[in-house]
């Protein structure tokens, strides 16, 4: 009977949703806040549910959870998100009341590696362009081949050595890249070079890779000076997020020629994206899908799902919540 | 040596056809019209062809240059070229091996990703305006999947180092397996593609692996197989490729080469787990300018006496 599931609100949705719904419909009642414009308790009413009766929400950054959706439940014990980050999640109202948050791990580093290295090949390449080309007509004509040579020996400066970005070096090795990074901290236990200052990492690198989060100091950490340093032969591909790179300058230094050539997964303004890159065959875009991997999205929702379990049957969960 | 009577045959980078137009006496005959003129008033003083993988000398051209003493092709793959007539006539070939190992290589696990992860969809996704309207579909994850490859030569070797970074397996077919060899190994081209998620094509053109991709090892490659020809087109039976495609028997395919370069099939365009590249192979203005220089260098050398720098007969 559906009344001896356990609920779960959902607030958002999370991108997973409709998947994770569609896995775990024998597991949870769902009650889909985010379908509603009604306020929590309104919604709850509509569902036949007392706030008291709801343990569990799965949220998303689409859809706050507030200190007061926090207090209109008294019971709320867990708070599963499906990204890495808690910014929407008011964590410390969650500390005081004894409620676990969990967050994704590292599920998804390889998806965004992959697509960074993607990207960086199709630049240097010109795949997409090419793609586009070949498509044209039924007989290609002569191909105006990109300068340059192949991945091995090029520099590549890798800016947040974190998990994704460990991943990233992982694979650029086996094309003999060289690696180096800048991170807030030197990394003891790699032997890839450290550059405390982005302006000199770029000065030394053919390719820089974005793998940072963005907080208050790495914003624009990628400015006209860094590109200018990365020089006319350079190619920055950034799977991090759109405000690490001051975008109209980028979009300056790529039609003046400053830097050779951009892989952009995210955008300052998603889904908004500069038109003037549309003309570029040195730009290749992608719609901020770097995670986006049927794989990625089963393993996020295991993740969950698991967490969830442990929850309700009053195990310990598996992999320690952030609170 | 500008004395010397060169004959082109093949389509190459344009620095090495002003090279060979400066160094010795070049003759263009890479359209058959073209050929025709050169051969009834030229034929008895050609002393080398130069060929690439657009077009070689035959065993019917070869017996028309009497003169003939050295084939240089602007490529790593000389299928163009009838090496056994070379062969019998004593007419040395060369080839433009390693160079472009990496290159290739590096452009094959693009090529991988962009089908995989519809990198190329993604880019038209987004440059017409569509992400405004939705977030792109879930694609593929590769790393972690089974890669085969047919041919663990040089190239193929070199996909499997790279694909290797991504914690791939690796399985491979080949004439005859490798001892030495770390990867798996399967006795028949079917039985690879069985067990793999994507098959990479990195052997030689020759009379025995001409349509090695058919309708069997398309059908099983499946539903959720890739195919990526970095090959020579003929490696694939194309109409089946295409038919294998439109129905859905196969995942994707990310094409290179094609039967009838430069005719691609129009029936691919608008697939989008398709990635077709305009022969692309070498990739960049520097790995075939190194190329063009290694031919020049191979005829430099026959002609000085001295020990050509890559031989292949």
């Amino acid at each position: 009977m559906d009344s001896e599931l356990p609920a779960l609100l959902v607030l958002g949705p999370p991108m997973v949703f409709n998947l994770f719904q569609s896995h775990y419909s024998h597991k949870y009642r769902f009650l889909n806040a985010f379908s509603s414009h009604l306020p929590l308790p309104q919604f709850l009413q509509t569902q036949q549910t007392h706030p008291s009766s709801v343990r569990a929400i799965l949220c998303s950054p689409r859809q706050p959870v507030t200190a007061d959706v926090i207090r209109s439940l008294p019971s709320l014990g867990i708070v599963a998100t499906t990204t890495v980050g808690a910014d929407h999640i008011d964590t410390a109202e969650c500390r005081r009341r004894g409620i676990q948050v969990v967050t994704l791990g590292s599920q998804f580093a390889p998806d965004v590696a992959d697509m960074a290295v993607a990207l960086l090949i199709d630049v240097m390449f010109k795949i997409s362009a090419g793609d586009r080309f070949a498509k044209k007509s039924i007989h290609f004509k002569p191909w105006s081949f990109p300068s340059g040579s192949k991945l091995g020996g090029k520099r590549v400066g890798i800016i947040g050595l974190g998990r994704i970005g460990g991943e990233v070096a992982k694979r650029l090795e086996a094309f003999d890249c060289i690696i180096m990074y800048h991170s807030r901290n030197k990394n003891p236990s790699v032997s890839y070079t450290f550059y405390s200052n982005v302006v000199d990492l770029a000065s030394n690198s053919d390719v820089l890779v974005l793998c940072c989060p963005l907080t208050e100091q790495t914003k624009y950490i990628v400015n006209k000076e860094v590109m200018l340093a990365l020089g006319k032969d350079g190619i920055i591909v950034n799977v991090g997020r759109g405000a690490l790179i001051d975008e109209k300058e980028l979009v300056q230094c790529l039609m003046k020629g400053e830097i050779r050539g951009a892989g952009l997964d995210v955008f300052e303004n998603e889904p908004n994206v500069p038109e003037e890159l549309f003309a570029l065959d040195n730009v290749v875009l992608s719609p901020h899908a770097a995670a986006y991997t049927l794989d990625c999205f089963m393993d996020a929702c295991e993740h969950v799902a698991k967490s969830l379990d442990a929850f309700f049957s009053s195990k310990p969960l598996i992999i320690s919540p952030i609170t | 040596m500008g004395s010397i009577s060169v004959l082109l045959v093949g389509k190459v980078l344009p620095y090495l056809e002003q090279e060979l137009d400066k160094r010795y006496n070049l003759f263009r005959g890479i359209d058959p019209s073209q050929r025709a003129a050169v051969l009834r008033d030229h034929a008895a003083s050609i002393r080398a062809v130069v060929a690439s993988s657009s077009g070689g000398p035959d065993a019917a051209l070869i017996e028309a240059l009497p003169k003939l003493e050295i084939v240089s092709s602007f490529s790593v793959g000389v299928d163009r070229i009838d090496l056994q007539k070379c062969k019998e006539k004593g007419v040395r070939v060369t080839n433009t091996p390693d160079v472009l190992t990496d290159e290739v290589a590096d452009l094959t696990i693009g090529l991988i990703l962009a089908v995989l992860r519809r990198i190329c969809e993604c880019d038209r996704y987004v440059r017409s305006g569509n992400w405004k309207k939705g977030d792109y579909k879930l694609t593929t994850k590769f790393s972690g999947k089974t890669l085969g490859i047919l041919g663990l030569g040089r190239i193929g070797a070199a996909v499997a180092k790279r694909a290797e970074g991504f914690d791939c397996s690796i399985c491979y077919y080949s004439r005859n397996e490798k001892p030495d060899s770390k990867y798996k190994y399967y006795p028949s081209v079917v039985e690879l593609a069985s067990n793999c998620d994507v098959l990479v094509v990195a052997c030689p053109l020759t009379s025995e692996t001409h349509h090695i991709i058919n309708r069997e090892v398309i059908n099983a490659l499946g539903p959720k197989g890739v195919l990526i020809n970095i090959g020579r087109g003929k490696h694939v039976d194309e109409p089946e490729l295409v038919s294998a495609l439109l129905e859905g028997r196969l995942g994707g395919a990310g094409l290179d080469v094609f039967e009838k370069e430069p005719h691609v099939p129009e029936e691919l365009f608008g697939l989008e787990n398709v990635v077709l590249l305009p022969h692309v192979g070498s990739a960049t203005v520097e790995t075939r300018t190194a190329m063009a220089d290694l031919v020049l260098d191979n005829l430099e050398a026959h002609f000085l006496g001295k020990p050509l720098l890559t031989p292949l007969v």
